[in-house]
């Protein structure tokens, strides 16, 4: 029988293992769509992982890849960017052309060692708090997984 | 008066910038009439040891060249800041990695591997690899060691001046040379070239469509260049719109794209960054799949947008297993 026993304590080195790492994410939500499902899941009480770190943008087209760059240089862990479904953009094509960056800059933080889990692209509507949910909640355990990214640079 | 000592130096470079320094032609005799040339191992027999023999900022001004790569470059290029009242970074590598900076896709073991041992060309799979010590009848033998990581100058000594460029070009090489003999330089830390993208002084700038938007990315194998046309509006990518200016856009008049040599702008963070985002911008094409086909037709991202830039880029460098 399980018996309910204090956690063990917690000694620097099983956090270097892991076990405790609670990834940094830092999430870029369209103002329109993404950062409106996270509203909605916050009002709705829904619960998800609270490691990502929102950061609201007018349009998912906004984000200039230096943003995620710098994100990772400054020790996320993942960063995910939340945008409006194709055709649903409010500015007609912000999200098409985050879409078309996303594919270059994804390929190119593979070659810095970036894995590809660690960089996500989602459309995500603004009713659609259970997707929200779901994505967040999977990008950190995929995250977890893999583990601290720790960039170090030159 | 004394005529202004110079030196020039070059590490981890291709051997362009000491030949763009001939290219100055006869104006090459001005300058060695201005100054008292008192190192340049590419052309006359100086030692290190005469360096060190000199007192502190005893030269006027060092021109290196070349990423910092190797420990040996490191020591010169501290070894002449001290000496030097000024040091300029002379040419793309010492600006920002240059194509050397690369190889900050690699590490030191992943190169001697494949150039030692498992590259195609190489004879003996147990071939010799660089050491840094080596005992031989005459004593021991000791050899520079290569770095895992490239870095550019101002990584390793503080700078002064930048002279873009691979190489930099003979009139911004004289202007820059006339610069400091006048005691006419900008503020600490410019950059001796343009301040504008270098479309600003293209000619084919106005051959270049209101709004610029291309369909599909061809490859310079795959289409014959309209000399007389824009060749971003013939769907070849040109680094014009992100490159700082100042070159006269030489390579467009010898139909080449521009590949981004003079680097980035004062305002760019991040030079790789800003041109992957303008030329995912301008492809107008939306569907997920048709877009997709033809952002992989950048065939190397990574390649083609810090092809001059790594070292000094964001990230700098990948990420080494191990030291993360």
């Amino acid at each position: 029988m399980a018996q309910a026993v204090s956690p063990p304590i917690q000694t620097t080195e099983s956090k270097s293992e892991g076990s405790s790492f609670e990834p940094k994410i830092v999430a870029f939500f369209c103002n329109w769509c993404t950062y409106a499902a996270s509203d909605l899941a916050g009002i709705s009480r829904m619960k998800y992982a609270p490691n990502v770190k929102i950061v609201r943008v007018m349009c998912s087209g906004r984000i200039d890849p230096s943003f995620v760059i710098e994100a990772f240089r400054s020790g996320a862990d993942g960063v995910m960017i939340g945008g409006c479904n194709p055709g649903d953009c409010h500015y007609k094509e912000g999200n098409y052309k985050t879409m078309r960056r996303y594919m270059l800059l994804s390929r190119m933080l593979q070659d810095f060692g970036i894995e590809k889990e660690r960089f996500r692209l989602e459309w995500i509507c603004a009713s659609c708090a259970r997707e929200l949910q779901e994505t967040v909640d999977k990008m950190t355990a995929d995250i977890k997984r893999l583990g601290p990214l720790d960039w170090k640079g030159v | 008066m004394a005529k202004p000592k110079v030196a020039f130096y070059w590490c981890a470079s291709c051997g362009g910038c000491e030949e763009a320094v001939v290219d100055l032609a006869e104006k090459v005799l001005d300058v060695v009439a201005a100054v008292d040339i008192v190192f340049w191992p590419v052309a006359l027999d100086f030692k290190r040891s005469d360096v060190e023999a000199m007192p502190d900022k005893s030269i006027a001004v060092s021109f290196i060249n070349g990423a910092i790569r190797t420990s040996e470059q490191d020591e010169m290029a501290k070894l002449l800041r001290k000496k030097s009242q000024m040091v300029i970074a002379f040419g793309a590598c010492a600006h920002e990695g240059g194509i050397p900076g690369l190889a900050n896709l690699w590490n030191r073991r992943a190169i001697f591997d494949w150039y030692y041992r498992n590259g195609p060309s190489v004879a003996s799979k147990e071939g010799a690899v660089p050491m840094t010590k080596i005992k031989v009848p005459e004593g021991e033998l000791e050899l520079p060691e290569i770095w895992d990581t490239v870095k550019c100058l101002d990584q390793v000594v503080d700078v002064d001046y930048y002279l873009p460029g691979c190489p930099p070009t003979p009139k911004l090489i004289a202007n820059a040379v006339q610069a400091i003999l006048a005691g006419k330089l900008p503020a600490k830390g410019a950059v001796l070239a343009g301040t504008k993208a270098l479309c600003g002084e293209c000619k084919l700038n106005s051959t270049k469509p209101e709004k610029l938007l291309i369909k599909d990315i061809k490859r310079m194998t795959e289409v014959f260049l309209d000399p007389e046309k824009c060749y971003l509006a013939q769907g070849v990518i040109c680094m014009g719109p992100v490159t700082r200016g100042g070159c006269e856009a030489l390579c467009i008049e010898g139909r080449m794209p521009c590949s981004g040599c003079f680097g980035s702008l004062d305002k760019t963070p991040d030079y790789g960054a800003k041109a992957l985002s303008y030329v995912a911008s301008i492809v107008d094409v939306t569907g997920q799949e048709e877009a997709r086909k033809v952002m992989e037709k950048v065939a190397d991202p990574t390649g083609i947008f810090y092809r001059y830039s790594m070292p000094a880029s964001k990230l700098g460098r990948k990420r080494q297993k191990g030291a993360n």
